[in-house]
């Protein structure tokens, strides 16, 4: 059984529950530093890279950006509305994080349909290998969020009434990864599309 | 974040509504700017600059890294580091 996960250490100050996912979330910046780092050796090493904007969606991927943040702030009021003991809020709020995670895969789904119906695929140059690269485990990443927030929405949820703070927790710990989510996305939406 | 006063928590959910805010104009400025079609470092420098302000947002209020214990930050600025170094890899290597 791991101990302080409702409560924190004494040593550090944290549940180690927190304390897993950020060191979770810290070889997630590893993960993706890396396909970043790939990212930069294939367009300095390029003698010519195109414009994203000239080859990809922009309206779409900003409306993308715009779902990414609006389900932040509704994943952190679910958080905070368990803080204020009001869980039909909670549920409201996370009921929304998941539809627009869920409307963040379908707008993504549909950018990848329109490629491979022009034929553009990860074999076709480097920019599209790196393009569908990032996006598509940053996709894959949403989708393990959208999972594990349905989780506390529904069958998760019954913790509450047995442990309030482990819940808390729990959903904080969520929280955590889905900010993380959306930071990755604030970072690959200029690189890819706008420069 | 250790207070978890009710007061504490409202006045909370009013600085996320703004941040919130923040983050919707800021995404609103780096796409109009995109469309100036400024010279690749300007556009570079543009892009990264508001980024990180959008990412220090997020992780700053919603990840309540602004009060967060000592232990954290040194997991992120040793994760941090190494990114940094990765990044450097193909950038020094360049000829």
């Amino acid at each position: 059984m791991i101990r302080y996960i409702s409560k924190p250490h004494p040593i550090t100050g944290v549940t180690n529950s927190k304390l897993g996912v950020w060191c979770f979330l810290a070889s997630e910046v590893m993960l993706f530093g890396g396909l970043f780092s790939a990212f930069l050796m294939l367009r300095i090493g390029a003698d010519s890279w195109p414009h994203g904007w000239e080859l990809l969606n922009v309206p779409l991927a900003t409306m993308n950006t715009l779902f990414l943040i609006t389900s932040s702030v509704t994943m952190v009021m679910a958080w905070a509305s368990l803080a204020l003991k009001d869980i039909k809020k909670y549920r409201l709020y996370m009921a929304a994080t998941i539809l627009l995670g869920i409307g963040f895969l379908i707008v993504k789904g549909f950018e990848y349909a329109h490629k491979f119906e022009g034929h553009h695929f990860p074999s076709t140059n480097n920019f599209y290998a790196i393009y569908f690269t990032l996006t598509g485990l940053h996709g894959l990443h949403v989708l393990g969020g959208v999972l594990v927030n349905t989780y506390f929405l529904f069958p998760g949820s019954g913790l509450w009434k047995k442990d309030p703070d482990q819940f808390m927790g729990r959903v904080e710990a969520a929280g955590l990864y889905w900010h993380f989510v959306d930071l990755v996305w604030i970072f690959l939406f200029p690189v890819l599309y706008l420069l | 974040m250790s207070d978890l006063s009710p007061e504490a928590v409202k006045h909370h959910v009013k600085v996320y509504v703004r941040v919130f805010v923040a983050l919707a104009i800021l995404t609103m400025i780096t796409v109009t700017v995109s469309y100036l079609h400024l010279t690749i470092a300007a556009a570079v420098l543009v892009a990264l600059l508001i980024a990180t302000l959008k990412s220090s947002l997020v992780a700053g209020f919603f990840m309540h890294l602004i009060s967060e214990k000592k232990i954290i930050f040194a997991i992120l600025a040793l994760a941090f580091l190494l990114f940094l170094t990765v990044l450097l890899i193909p950038v020094l290597s360049h000829p």
